[in-house]
């Protein structure tokens, strides 16, 4: 099989030919480390590309699948890292200085269990430093550039595995997502992203941003490879408490997924004020699509979305205030070589060693966890996420699935973003309150606005997962046919 | 001067003796080499998470109910976030919201009689690490072997008004977590801290005066000095027209004094909030009450019960409930022997000397009380003399060695089969015709002579009263 084929196929796609034997992991890994060579020095979406354990494993894989050892469906199949991943023997620096040369000594949950099925990591992608910012602009390892817009961000801050799948440079790639960081930058680069329901996949050996918001999950070019995915990286794994039992999806029932009689929510703050026109109508397209299929279709009015904003970054912050403390020099971060003493070498160390977007998170989260100052902030945001919860409840009495954008806008011009933090933040409204509460959502990409890719947002129950994809997976089979 | 009193208050930490860390696997051995016992959780590498050892929350309530505590039925863990470098995650996670204990009390004996102390609360947290100052360097070095061993902060209310009581609270404190086995307490070894918070006021006034903190003082004694000294300094300042500040101060144990640390003005902001790691953790009305059933007998009632039923004088009965090592010595060999007087006996003048010579505290002895009975039995059937006895306890007190055997091996038996010493006497009498004529002929205390000369030809293992025994007997045939 010719390298271009290669780098054409879903991962479910290549995983079949592999086990076919049309192709090899190795040539595989071999096709798509080639194409990153000549063609990533565009878009900058890998940090590291780890070459030779890639094709040293892609040949044990293969051996492993001649003897018939793996039968898995993506066994074979090569898989890009976001960079706060843990990978044994391999960097792992949040696009951070403050990590810059972390080779963590053990393997994250997830990457044993994909490992365990016999996919390949070739490399770890770009990201917002910390998993902290909209536009993979903050990462220490300079921005990553959009596939779909020469001059536009990748969105963030999964930016780089986002960018990495669009532009064929990775079958399909992890992300995490703290506040829309896999469906935004899905979105921005027209790639699938499904943000899992919290606990459903292990965040053991997720460098942590907001604990009770992060979550890893996929990123690939539809929703059948993110079906297969999850099914691999899901599960309650004892390192992790906060990890819960699940059940795997069907991929048949997914691929067979009729949205008749299916009830459509699309609450009207989610196209307020703030949303391109032509983002508007991309999904509202998308959505008389499900209409014309027999899906029945009810706005609805959530105005706790007003909340979405100030909670999420007042948990956020307060979390990743106290989870990047360890970065001070001494056991874990940047050690400044001028230092003079213990509190020199915590104030250079922290001064020199995170960026500008970390620091303002920082401080945002020791302000509102401090003493006169907690109940105001971190026990209102509490209630807050009571209220929304409340609030998504309600609505899926009625629903089987809200639909609405994953982002007011598309992908946004280089460099014009971090200047105005407040406006930047106002862009993860549609997607934060997902998190705050842990429901599962994936953006869909429907259609495009001036050019630029648009996704849909598709949110569901708790451990609905099935249900969205079958969503999605339903949307892509149509805009095939037509 | 006015007549003052001293109002205190106790925070101490106890190390549980758990096999593993509180949120991970590793060893909680106190004494390894410096960072061998570390893993990728305790260490706080990025990425990792804390999983609860369940242990230490049955060891936490357990504590409470000891000490008579409320259990907290829906538990969270927080963090308490502040930079040090024995600290590598920079926050320690502990309970602050929600501790696992609270509103007990405790019963302690005091020159004036019983006080009852409030327990405030108990609460579950992780230690942190060790630096280890280099003075060959001039380097700090950390080892983490300590981080994450599960400690038990107990948290009095301000209610000592002398230090009597506040020796006597930990003593009781330390006895109680040692008969649940719940931690060692040993000072020594940091496995028991205790922080002194203390302030002073005129006898008569209700409104407590300044406080100060002393943290971490060493052991009992330094904990009565450095009480006395901060209650003086603080008269002293009083008196002179000035004020105490609220702040944390050391206690030099050599120089005797204390020094202030830090003041009030540059108090840490903890910024404490629920660890969003670790899962509310509740625990059933079941779960308690299947502990309290199994709480062992305490102290107090193990030294009246020794008192009522065994009849051991109250002094005996004090001493062996002072120490768990010697309960378990006395219970095993009073099982073994039924004889519980004989074993306070051999505990009070025998066990404990050997202690003593061996520079051993009775608390940290390894002896196992199997062996005290075999050998209580062994003298109570005329095995071996007392003497014997003795001897062989010494030697089973620094070797592993078992009574019986060794007395078998060394041939230290007492002989009580009349038919092997008859022979012997024999020829005693035959080699003593003098004393043997002169007791025929009347002259009884030429029979304690033939006794004695008996027994040194039977190097002592005889029986005496089965020595007299053939005595008479052969002598009677003589007649």
């Amino acid at each position: 099989m010719d390298d271009k084929t290669i780098l054409g196929l879903t991962a479910l796609e290549l995983g079949r030919a592999i086990k076919e034997g049309k192709t090899t992991s190795l040539e595989a890994c071999k096709a798509y480390i080639e194409a990153i060579r000549e063609e990533d020095k565009k878009y900058n979406s890998y940090v590291t590309v780890c070459e030779e354990q890639a094709l040293a494993k892609a040949k044990e894989i293969d051996a492993k699948i001649a003897s018939g050892a793996i039968t898995s469906d993506l066994a074979g199949v090569p898989i890009a890292i976001k960079d706060n991943i843990c990978t044994k023997g391999i960097l792992t620096t949040c696009a951070s200085k403050m990590l810059h040369n972390f080779i963590p000594p053990y393997d994250a949950t997830v990457i044993k269990k994909l490992e365990e099925e016999g996919m390949v990591i070739i490399g770890k992608t770009n990201m917002d430093e910390f998993a902290m910012g909209s536009t993979t602009e903050t990462s220490y390892h300079g921005a990553t550039i959009n596939p779909r817009g020469a001059n536009r961000v990748p969105g963030g801050s999964s930016g780089g595995s986002a960018a990495c799948v669009a532009a064929n440079l990775a079958p399909i790639a992890l992300g995490s997502d703290t506040g829309g960081s896999i469906r935004q930058p899905a979105s921005f680069c027209g790639v699938t992203g499904l943000k899992p329901t919290y606990g459903t996949v292990s965040r053991y050996g997720l460098v942590a941003f907001a604990s009770s918001l992060d979550q890893i999950g996929p990123i690939s070019r539809d929703a059948m490879d993110a079906a297969a995915m999850y099914n691999i990286i899901n599960g309650r794994d004892d390192r992790d408490q906060s990890s819960t039992d699940c059940n795997d999806v069907s991929l048949d029932n997914i691929k067979s997924f009729d949205v008749k009689g299916k009830k459509i929510g699309i609450p009207e703050q989610y196209f307020g004020e703030g949303i391109e026109p032509g983002v508007k109508d991309a999904v509202m397209k998308a959505v008389a699509y499900y209409e014309s299929k027999g899906a029945i279709v009810e706005k609805f009015d959530m105005p706790i979305v007003d909340y979405a904003i100030p909670t999420y970054y007042i948990i956020a912050c307060a979390e990743a205030c106290s989870n990047l403390s360890r970065y001070d020099g001494i056991k874990y971060g940047f050690r400044p070589e001028d230092a003079t003493d213990l509190t020199s070498v915590y104030i250079k160390s922290r001064s020199q060693g995170f960026g500008l977007e970390v620091k303002r998170r920082i401080m945002l989260g020791n302000f509102v966890l401090s003493s006169g100052y907690f109940d105001a902030y971190y026990n209102k945001a509490l209630q807050a996420k009571s209220l929304i919860k409340d609030a998504f409840d309600k609505a899926f009495e009625k629903y089987d699935v809200i639909i609405g954008p994953v982002a007011p806008t598309t992908a946004l011009e280089i460099g014009k973003s971090l200047s105005d933090p407040l406006k930047m933040y106002l862009g993860d409204i549609c997607t934060v309150l997902v998190n705050i509460i842990g429901l599962p959502a994936i953006s869909v990409p429907c259609g495009e606005s001036d050019g630029l890719p648009v996704g849909m947002q598709i949110i569901g129950k708790p451990y609905d997962e099935e249900q969205i994809l079958g969503f999605a997976c339903n949307y892509q089979n149509g805009s095939k046919e037509a | 001067m006015k007549d003052y009193e001293m109002v205190i208050g106790l925070e101490v930490h106890c190390e549980l003796q758990t096999a593993t860390k509180i949120f991970c696997g590793c060893s909680t051995k106190f004494g390894g080499a410096p960072n061998t016992h570390v893993c990728e959780v305790c260490s706080g590498m990025p990425g990792t998470l804390p999983t609860l050892n369940k242990k230490v929350v049955e060891f936490a309530v357990k504590a409470g109910l000891a000490l008579n505590c409320d259990i907290t039925r829906k538990n969270k863990f927080d963090r308490k976030n502040y930079f040090y470098p024995d600290l590598p995650k920079a926050y320690q996670i502990s309970q602050l919201y929600f501790p696992i204990c609270r509103n007990g009390h405790v019963d302690v004996k005091t020159s004036e009689g019983m006080k009852s102390i409030g327990i405030h609360e108990i609460h579950m947290e992780e230690d942190a690490g060790k630096l280890v100052h280099d003075p060959v360097t001039g380097m700090t070095m950390v080892d983490f072997n300590r981080c994450g061993v599960p400690l038990l902060e107990i948290v009095s209310e301000p209610d000592f008004r002398s230090a009597e009581e506040v020796i006597a609270y930990l003593t009781k404190l330390r006895d109680t977590m040692q008969y649940l086995g719940v931690s060692d307490c040993k000072m020594q070894e940091g496995s028991m801290r205790a922080d002194v918070n203390l302030s002073v006021r005129p006898v008569g006034q209700k409104e407590f005066g300044t406080r100060t903190e002393m943290k971490n003082i060493a052991s009992f004694k330094a904990i009565e000095r450095a009480i006395e000294y901060e209650r003086d300094r603080q008269i002293d300042l009083i008196e002179e027209g000035g004020t105490v500040v609220q702040e944390t101060r050391r206690w030099d144990d050599e120089k005797e004094y204390t020094y202030a640390m830090r003041s009030k003005e540059n108090a840490q902001d903890y910024k404490y909030f629920p660890d969003p790691d670790l899962m509310p953790l509740e625990i059933s009305e079941e779960y308690i009450e299947n502990i309290r059933a199994n709480l062992p007998e305490f102290a107090d009632a193990k030294r009246e019960r020794y008192v009522s039923q065994f009849g051991l004088p109250e002094y005996d009965a004090e001493i062996i409930t002072g120490a768990t090592t010697l309960v378990d010595v006395f219970e095993t060999a009073t099982e073994m022997t039924d004889q519980p007087k004989d074993v306070s006996n051999w505990i009070m003048t025998d066990l404990l000397k050997l202690c003593k010579d061996n520079h051993v505290a009775a608390e940290d002895m390894e002896f196992d009380g199997k062996k005290l009975g075999a050998i209580i039995n062994l003298v109570n059937e005329g095995k071996v003399n007392r003497k014997t006895g003795r001897q062989v306890l010494e030697k089973c007190f620094t070797e592993d060695i078992d009574p019986a055997e060794y007395i078998e091996k060394n041939g230290l038996a007492q002989v009580s089969d009349t038919s092997a010493i008859e022979p012997v006497i024999k020829q005693v009498l035959d080699e003593n015709p003098k004393p043997v004529s002169e007791f025929l002929a009347g002259s009884e205390k030429n029979f304690q002579f033939l006794v004695g000369q008996s027994m040194r030809a039977l190097r002592g293992k005889a029986d005496p009263q089965a020595v007299r025994t053939v005595l008479t007997k052969l002598l009677d045939e003589m007649r």
